[in-house]
């Protein structure tokens, strides 16, 4: 066989292709789940977070900053692992979607406190100070001046988070959740050739360049507006 | 409480594996020493043929290439090296492998840091470089790259500190760094107490650093 037959034969093989398709869709589907309720409840948490720390009280602002700072230290994949694997032993088991699920949320609810964070210092002071003399209790100032400014300001870096992040659902396959690249592997081995790896990074990318471009289309139009 | 000091804390575990932690925390160390200079000379590279290149194919491709490997996850990139080349006949060397994984992602992800970098220098400064008689090279190397280096510098250390916490994913493929290590311990005394202080170690070496790195932002933030 020459070479470039060799590497088709290899690296696209079209019968082994569709003989694992349905594993690598079956893959997608959980990649694409994981990653929208790591994206859920990351941002949910890290919104949370950024609003009880600009109550400028210790009680909260101490273990906050020692969380992100945490979160944002520790490698995820070892996260996960010690979730998945050391966690059992102290009698909290947990599936693989749900430690993956969970380190994720963990660690993109740090980037997104840090991230809104920072907006809402960045913001003049003036905004909160004027919204407060006309009569607006602190919460309402919160909700109807500072948020929406501090949101529009930290839109490019959250979603660059959220993305990394959800990449990271692949990390997943180190503790067998069964998404794409997981599902990939065990085919590949099955198979006895690496077609379906070929697939899984072509699935990952038929997921991910659309959601970078949506990100890009959604940070032109807030910030033309702004 | 007994059963967390014993399987997360166990000191005498501790002290069983620290040496061979360290040791795989020096190959941790080893290994971001090579990955990070090499990604950022690749990522200057794509930012320059980005920013520099007249020819509108030539900024296409690279546009290309950037979007494609921010798109991939690294480890996906990662095992298809490691496990599908073999399939060609080409047995890699694992650090072979994860090297060439890091440099193909790290050049991509430094290279739109660099970008921005590029264009945040005013086109006056290469203006005035050239009319002092500086060549494009040289007017580039003394005057923009440093500059542009500077302005994002904070992008350049945080995705610095994202690639050290990145090396973990080497340990897919057994190259024996501080988690492959801390694993591999973990298995031997059946006891997860190994993997808790692989953590710690990671928390110890990159807590300074994220401190360090959320000071310089904010300084940025209100230099802006």
């Amino acid at each position: 066989m020459d070479g470039l037959a060799r590497l088709l034969d290899t690296f696209f093989n079209t019968e082994v292709a569709a003989r694992y398709w349905p594993d690598i869709l079956a893959g997608v589907w959980i990649t694409i789940g994981v990653g929208v309720a790591v994206t859920a409840t990351g941002l949910a948490l890290g919104f949370a977070l950024a609003i009880l720390r600009a109550k400028q009280t210790p009680w909260f602002s101490i273990p906050i900053v020692m969380f992100a700072d945490i979160m944002r230290a520790l490698p995820p994949l070892i996260i996960i692992i010690v979730f998945f694997f050391a966690f059992p032993l102290i009698g909290i088991s947990m599936s693989a979607f749900t430690a993956t699920w969970l380190s994720l949320s963990l660690v993109l609810a740090a980037y997104a406190e840090e991230s809104l964070w920072g907006a809402i210092l960045s913001l003049p002071r003036g905004q909160s100070e004027a919204a407060r003399s006309t009569g607006l209790t602190w919460w309402q100032t919160m909700c109807a001046v500072i948020l929406p400014q501090a949101l529009r300001l930290a839109l490019p870096p959250l979603t660059n988070r959220v993305i990394a992040v959800s990449k990271n659902v692949a990390l997943g396959s180190v503790v067998a959740l069964s998404e794409v690249l997981n599902n990939a592997q065990s085919a590949t081995s099955t198979a006895g050739n690496p077609t379906p790896l070929t697939m899984a990074a072509a699935a990952y990318l038929a997921i991910f360049i659309p959601a970078m471009i949506l990100a890009r289309r959604m940070e032109n139009r807030m910030q033309w507006r702004v | 409480m007994d059963a967390l000091l014993e399987n997360f804390f166990n000191i005498a575990v501790f002290r069983e594996v620290l040496p061979f932690l360290l040791q795989g925390l020096l190959t941790t160390l080893g290994l971001s020493a090579l990955v990070i200079p090499t990604g950022l000379l690749g990522g200057l590279a794509v930012a320059l043929l980005a920013t520099q290149s007249q020819n509108k194919f030539v900024t296409l491709l690279v546009a290309a290439y950037v979007d494609l490997f921010r798109a991939l996850p690294p480890i996906v990139l990662l095992i298809f090296i490691y496990f599908g080349f073999p399939f060609l006949g080409l047995d890699l060397p694992k650090l072979f492998a994860v090297a060439l994984g890091f440099l193909l992602n790290n050049s991509a992800y430094y290279g739109e840091i660099f970008r921005a970098g590029l264009l945040s220098v005013p086109a006056g400064q290469t203006e005035a470089a050239r009319s002092t008689g500086l060549t494009r090279a040289q007017a580039l190397i003394h005057v923009v790259i440093p500059q542009a280096t500077r302005n994002v510098l904070p992008d350049l250390v945080s995705n610095s500190i994202e690639v050290v916490k990145l090396t973990t994913i080497a340990s897919v493929v057994a190259l024996p760094e501080l988690l492959r290590i801390a694993r591999d311990a973990q298995a031997l005394v059946y006891n997860p107490s190994p993997i808790v202080l692989a953590a710690l170690i990671y928390l110890i070496i990159l807590w300074p650093l994220v401190r360090w790195l959320s000071r310089l932002e904010h300084r940025n933030l209100l230099a802006r």
